[in-house]
């Protein structure tokens, strides 16, 4: 099983510093919003297998939470984004 | 020579480790699609994965882990109100990245837009 956790957390960890690459790098306001989805949905991923591994039901809230509120900056950012932004 | 002991708890424990390798690989490859992918759209496509399978995967191995009934229905209310919340921030995302032009026109397939605004 401790394979398995050293696996998953280079992998999760893998996609979260390119998440993270793409917020620092992204040419567009759009790239970042799109990274920092990708940020959450690794941090979801994270939380659940941390419960699913040493199973426990504690931080299921929080995951809901996040399902829940995670759209609110994506569709923020995509609305008040004017036509002549460029950076 | 006897069956091998599989338990239930045994089958429990390779289910755990297959989901959450499953999430993990998708988690990778939405990092690596976010850095190799050339624009918005495409860059969509790949952030999709961890959204939405990475999630399912995730939310079904904490239900396989301990299975109860406030478990199960925590995972259908996450599952539910993800695929409802990631698909309508997706369309608006690119949306906009049509409309302000954040986009390489030139790898198109289609454009069913193009002479409709």
């Amino acid at each position: 099983m401790i394979v398995v956790v050293v696996i998953a957390g280079l992998l999760m960890g893998a996609g979260a510093i390119g998440a993270l690459v793409r917020i620092i790098r992204g040419p567009s306001a759009l790239d970042r919003i799109i990274a920092s989805d990708v940020l959450v949905a690794t941090a979801i991923c994270a939380i659940g297998a941390e419960m699913a591994i040493n199973r426990h039901t504690d931080t299921m809230p929080v995951l809901l939470g996040l399902a829940l509120f995670g759209i609110v900056g994506s569709v923020s950012v995509a609305r008040f984004l004017s036509a002549r932004d460029d950076t | 020579m006897s069956a091998p002991e599989w338990g239930f708890d045994s089958i429990r424990d390779v289910v755990t480790a297959v989901l959450v390798l499953v999430a993990a690989l998708m988690c990778f490859a939405a990092g690596v699609g976010l850095l190799r992918f050339p624009d918005v759209l495409s860059r969509l496509h790949a952030a999709t994965k961890p959204q939405i399978l990475g999630v399912i995967a995730i939310v079904a191995d904490v239900a396989v882990s301990n299975p109860s009934l406030v478990t199960i229905t925590l995972a259908v209310a996450i599952i539910f109100f993800q695929s409802l919340t990631a698909p309508v921030s997706a369309h608006m995302v690119g949306r906009a990245a049509y409309r302000t032009g954040h986009f390489r026109r030139d790898i198109l397939v289609a454009d069913e837009f193009r002479g409709h605004d």
